[in-house]
């Protein structure tokens, strides 16, 4: 496990070092400096914060404050394709809460896991703003709105 | 494009902007908003790109990629203009025949009009449509209008102009003076007198003073600040330069959710379109005043919105907000005096300082000046944002604007304020809509979230909604909003799962007042609105699941059970072949029946019954009937036997 870990850190090396390289130990841009890592490498390897730790002067224990307070972060490899439910207001009222327990039971794992396969990552989200299609399910940015459960399952078969 | 030192050069650029602009020449304008993007707005807009092409018009006509239109119920959307024809649901095969009918023909497409439910009338224009018609689309009218990657479209409708009056013709006492008598409120949710916070801010000792733009906007069910950001972001620009000025600070932030990609974007071209043009920088139109915008963006955190949350992320640490007993407008981002108001209100700002404070005055309630935006979502027609002015009430805007309820059903309560407001009961129906009627009912203004609830929403379940998230949203400092909201958030779920005991309702009321009392910033102290209105409006409802453990509206799945009425029953076989666990027993020409144990009560038999047999019911409060015997079950088609 470690070491795919560390295979993991290395490939996304190159460009976490570009990036922390961009904020030239600016510790004010902390939080924006994280985000282009979890952008680019989709997640933030413990080798990356230590080195955000190193280059900015910003204590680790800090750095881990920040990356498991904020919802944009994960501190764990994701899936190769992210799922959405919104469980925004409008969608609550309108049934994502049966469109989460749909797509819970197909993948067989809860809101904020990942598959073992390492295919999907669920999560759910407090509105995206598209409260006219709701509920709503968004795969890997793909909105897909007013959503059956049934129709729910389908879509997903489409990925792999 | 070279540097604007003047407001004369700023008057000659607009005037060269017009003069390539001929009125009359068609503009196909699309709304390519968050919504509609969704819905597939771009790939009607490639389509439009090769269709004008195609039928040899390239040059003849316009088209452009605007900001949300707000009518996201029917979008994608196109207007045509100048007649301003509006088409609805488009998709891209739609595209070759406007183009060849009302392009070139100058044709009406019916069958892409807007209809009317009522009447079935047809409908052309845009500003005839109801959902428009209704409204006072002060601050979003131009959405539609601009494509927001452009400065020269906002130039082209007076932009940047109220800048160029506030630092000609206006002292920064006198930008203030008409601020403070225009009676602006807050639009993120407080309400507090804008005027007196940039009076504060400006009076703060500190040489460094920094304004910003709260575009946090976590309240699930609104989005007007997005659309905004994404669809004008100039016109917040330019509200925030003015403040800037009259407040005398040089810099500025805009904190700007990161999951809002599109409005990130679209402010970053416009802040570079701004310092080209030199709205921005040093020596702003040769005025001598000089500032800077930054943008940043917030990595998801609901209580980062809390403005002194706010300002310690923009230092690049955990969001989390500080004791207040000294304001933030004196002591902020690195303890200097920091003027936070939100998207709507910085947007405001230009057309009070054009327009003038009286005219401002003129529009709204005694003590709610302006518009508001409010987003329009739930159980109603119309899902959109909507402009209204201040004091219209709330059947006005759910019926004659959002198209009244959907499916017929009946309306039972609007929710205001997202998780810090309350609900709102169908008896306050013809309440007139501003920042002390709302909280005289108890909910709020807040961001202007509005989501309609229908006969199909239950009220306990909408208080646990929102708990839950506030649980899952409160940062945890303080222990009042963090044990609070989880103790009620237990009892709540505890009644939604037919679990809950006498004393739960007193004991919610309990933990509310403490909650509300003791609570550090706001997010803990509105918290119980949910919670305190939903009982105060809606007892009964918390009674039926206390005590007879009945959900009247069917939502709470522990509470209910479906059951498939054999005299109704066709075996039609629909919902035995749609249940995703196989809990229907039956088969051809035998009464389907649900295996109770099995059921996981995801409503599709409910929902896939055809409504000419209308077999499935929902039950809650009193025991499923025994299954009928199995040689009852068969049914003698009559046809058949013939």
């Amino acid at each position: 496990m470690k070491e795919k870990k560390v295979k993991a850190a290395a490939s996304g090396g190159d460009k976490i070092e570009q990036i922390i390289t961009k904020y030239q130990g600016d510790a004010s841009s902390l939080i924006q400096l994280l985000l282009e890592i979890q952008r680019a490498n989709r997640w933030l390897p413990h080798e990356a914060l230590k080195k955000v730790s190193k280059e900015l002067g910003v204590p680790l224990s800090q750095i881990q404050h920040i990356a498991t307070f904020y919802k944009a972060f994960s501190l764990i490899p994701r899936g190769r394709h992210e799922v959405q439910v919104c469980l925004g207001t409008a969608c609550h009222v309108r049934g994502g809460p049966r469109i989460l327990d749909r797509v819970e039971e197909v993948l067989g794992i809860q809101a904020g896991q990942t598959t073992t396969d390492m295919k999907f990552t669920l999560e759910t989200v407090n509105c995206l703003g598209c409260c006219a299609l709701g509920p709503v399910m968004v795969v890997d940015g793909k909105y897909h709105g007013k959503i059956a459960p049934a129709k729910a399952e389908e879509v997903l078969k489409n990925y792999d | 494009m070279p540097r604007i030192n003047s407001p004369a050069e700023l008057e000659e650029l607009r005037k060269g902007i017009l003069s390539k602009r001929d009125p009359n020449k068609p503009c196909i304008t699309l709304c390519s908003g968050t919504a509609c993007h969704a819905s597939g707005s771009e790939e009607v807009a490639v389509s439009i790109e090769e269709e004008i092409k195609k039928q040899g018009l390239s040059g003849k006509v316009d088209f452009r990629r605007t900001g949300c239109h707000g009518f996201c119920e029917k979008g994608p959307i196109i207007v045509i203009h100048p007649e301003k024809i509006c088409y609805l649901q488009i998709e891209p095969k739609d595209i070759p025949e406007i183009i060849s009918q009302t392009i070139k023909e100058k044709k009406v497409v019916e069958r892409l009009l807007y209809t009317d439910p009522g009447t079935n009338e047809k409908i052309i224009h845009e500003y005839e449509i109801p959902f428009y018609k209704n409204q006072k689309r002060l601050i979003f009218g131009s959405n539609g209008e601009i494509d927001p990657k452009s400065i020269d479209d906002y130039l082209a409708l007076g932009g940047y102009s109220a800048l160029a009056k506030a630092l000609f013709k206006m002292t920064p006492e006198q930008v203030l003076a008409e601020v403070k008598k225009s009676n602006l409120r807050g639009r993120g949710g407080g309400g507090f007198p804008t005027g007196r916070k940039w009076e504060e801010c400006r009076n703060a000792p500190g040489e460094i003073k920094y304004v910003i733009v709260n575009a946090d906007e976590g309240d699930p069910g609104a989005y007007m600040d997005r659309s905004l950001l994404e669809g004008n972001p100039h016109s917040v620009l330019e509200g925030l330069i003015i403040g800037a000025y009259a407040i005398g600070s040089h810099e500025g932030y805009i904190y700007v959710r990161q999951e809002y990609p599109l409005a990130v974007e679209n402010v970053g071209i416009a802040i570079e379109q701004a310092e080209k043009y030199g709205f921005l920088g040093e020596n702003i139109l040769g005025s001598g005043f000089d500032f800077t915008i930054k943008v940043h963006r917030g990595a998801g955190a609901f209580v980062s919105g809390e403005s002194s949350a706010l300002m310690t992320a923009i230092e690049g640490k955990v969001g989390e907000p500080r004791p207040k007993y000294i304001h933030t407008a004196v002591k902020g981002i690195w303890d200097r005096p920091s003027c936070l108001n939100n998207v709507e209100t910085w947007a405001t700002v230009p057309l009070i300082i054009n327009n003038g404070a009286d005219w401002f005055r003129g529009i709204g309630t005694e003590g709610s000046k302006g518009t508001k935006i409010f987003s329009l979502v739930g159980k109603v027609n119309n899902t959109g944002l909507v402009e209204v002015p201040m004091g219209m009430t709330l059947r006005e805007i759910i019926f004659n604007v959002g198209g009244g309820i959907r499916g017929g059903k009946k309306f039972k309560a609007v929710q205001t304020g997202g998780p810090s407001g309350g609900v709102i009961p169908e008896k306050y129906i013809d309440l007139p809509i501003d920042f002390d009627e709302l909280t005289k009912v108890g909910s709020m203004m807040g961001s202007g979230g509005m989501i309609v609830m229908d006969e199909d929403t239950c009220m306990v379940d909408t208080a646990r909604y929102f708990l839950n998230f506030l649980a899952d949203e409160s940062c945890g400092k303080c222990v009042p909003c963090r044990e609070g909201i989880r103790q009620m958030l237990k009892v709540l779920t505890n009644i939604t799962k037919g679990k809950g005991k006498k004393g739960d309702i007193e004991l919610l009321e309990e933990l509310a007042e403490v909650t509300r009392d003791a609570s550090l910033c706001a997010l803990g102290r509105t918290a119980a609105n949910p919670v305190m209105s939903t009982i105060h409006y809606f007892r009964d409802e918390y009674e039926a699941h206390i005590k007879e453990k009945r959900c009247p509206a069917y939502v709470c799945k522990e509470l209910i059970s479906y059951y498939i009425d054999p005299d109704k029953c066709q075996a039609c076989m629909i919902c035995l072949k749609q249940c995703p666990v196989g809990a229907i027993a039956g088969g051809k020409n035998q009464i389907h029946v649900i295996v109770q144990e099995k059921c996981i009560k995801c409503k599709t038999c409910f929902e896939v019954c055809p409504s000419r047999f209308n077999a499935v019911k929902k039950i809650s409060g009193e025991p499923v009937p025994p299954p009928i015997p199995e040689e009852a079950r068969i049914i003698a088609r009559k046809s058949k036997e013939k």
